[in-house]
């Protein structure tokens, strides 16, 4: 790698710590202040206020020492960065359901205008769980089989937005199929539970492909890191997909509305 | 009971299917990280293995993920609703866990050849023990299935 490279990842690192370490933290004391004032007022549950300290705690542990150094050279660690990033803390922000509690402490006026670009047609699409799926695990099948992620390793800005890449995209489809917060129009709970299933297929085959084959290409990793680096992939994925079916069939069950009849039994097609 | 009145009579059919489908989803986990990362007998992946074996195996995966999660949904709700009928949760976990024991020996490894169950000279005792398993598994919720049948018959 050239000096001139190292200087921009330098300037990468200080842009990554203020947008993945600083900006999390100020949301996470905006929403512990927000909880505050909604527990005195209607409650709010101290599980939410976890989830979501957890998930802001889990994009800071992944961007500062000792993940992050790791991560700069060793395949595995940018695996174990990714999987913090873009599939564990993602569920913990979705559970903590910001956007109803942001909603519940503006006005009425106000909460209606921040819903309202929801319902309109590119926001539609954008936040449809097929999309969502697409820009999450499309988008890894882009990173990790084409030279983006060897252009990520000496490009400061591509390095940057693919890290903040992981973590809306992961925010995006686990709130799109698990998140506790509204959407408008958004899709029923079987196709949701088709979209999560497919999606953790396509992780798993991606896992796979990389171990086969040897992704990502023009690193300079041994092929037993790549090989180590698609197994935590792997099994990393299977347990934040086990989390987000387990989120998944939690707000299911809780409603209960649509869920068939030999799951759910006849009795409770009343209640 | 002051519960009596919130009681469902039992429901023996959705006990079977919630207990099933974790029987499904344990021993597919069993083998993952029995046979695939402790003993590492099965390999992670074949570089033999045809496109479509690695998409039929993806999708696989995935859903015996989420069998794993919908069977202690159920089972947790059944039991909520106080309609779990016992033997024929066990009946179902056993036929669950004995069916796809044997789905993999013949399906994952015989007809999709993902992997094999060791990679040995002679891999017939291995095939055969890994499907007898299943068979044994397989009888055993059979068995218990006929026990449950028989517990309710004397009180319908």
């Amino acid at each position: 790698m050239d000096h001139g490279g190292h200087a921009g990842l330098a300037a990468s690192s200080a842009a990554l710590v203020l947008l993945l370490v600083v900006l999390p933290s100020l949301g996470l004391a905006a929403y512990l202040f927000g909880a505050g004032r909604e527990q005195r007022a209607q409650g709010w549950s101290p599980w939410r206020t976890a989830a979501f300290a957890a998930g802001v705690g889990l994009i800071c542990a992944a961007m500062l020492p000792p993940v992050a150094p790791w991560a700069h050279g060793d395949l595995r660690g940018h695996m174990a960065q990714h999987l913090l990033l873009g599939m564990f803390a993602p569920i913990g922000l979705a559970l903590g359901a910001p956007g109803t509690l942001l909603l519940r402490q503006v006005p009425v006026a106000t909460a209606r205008a921040i819903t309202a670009p929801l319902a309109t047609p590119p926001l539609r699409i954008l936040i449809h769980p097929i999309t969502a799926a697409l820009l999450d695990i499309g988008g890894m099948y882009v990173l990790y089989l084409t030279p983006l992620y060897a252009l990520s390793q000496d490009n400061g800005a591509v390095h940057v937005l693919l890290h903040v890449h992981f973590v809306l995209s992961g925010y995006l489809f686990t709130w799109s199929i698990a998140g506790p917060d509204p959407a408008p129009h958004r899709p029923g709970m079987r196709l949701r539970l088709a979209v999560l299933f497919l999606a953790t297929a396509a992780h798993a085959m991606l896992g796979k492909i990389m171990y086969g084959y040897g992704y990502p290409r023009g690193v300079a990793a041994s092929r037993a890191e790549v090989e180590a680096a698609a197994q935590w992939m792997y099994y990393g994925g299977d347990l934040a997909e086990l989390l987000l079916a387990a989120a998944f069939f939690a707000l299911w069950f809780r409603r209960r509305a649509g869920l068939p009849e030999f799951i759910a039994g006849r009795a409770t097609a009343t209640g | 009971m002051a519960e009596a009145a919130e009681r469902e009579p039992a429901d023996p059919r959705r006990s079977m299917l919630a207990a099933g489908l974790i029987g499904v989803g344990v021993t597919a986990a069993v083998d993952e990280i029995v046979f695939h990362q402790l003993l590492a007998w099965h390999h992670f992946f074949d570089r033999s293995t045809s496109a479509v074996a690695l998409f039929s195996d993806g999708l696989l995966h995935s859903a015996e993920l989420i069998i794993l999660v919908l069977g202690f949904f159920m089972l947790a709700d059944v039991r909520a609703r106080r309609a779990l009928a016992s033997t024929s949760a066990w009946a179902g976990f056993f036929i669950g866990a004995g069916g796809f024991q044997l789905f993999d020996g013949i399906v994952d490894h015989k007809v999709l050849r993902l992997h094999q169950v060791r990679y040995v000279d002679n891999l017939l005792p291995y095939d055969l023990a890994w499907n007898g398993a299943g068979l044994l598994l397989l009888a055993v919720g059979f068995v218990l299935l006929r026990r449950a049948r028989a517990e309710r018959a004397p009180g319908r």
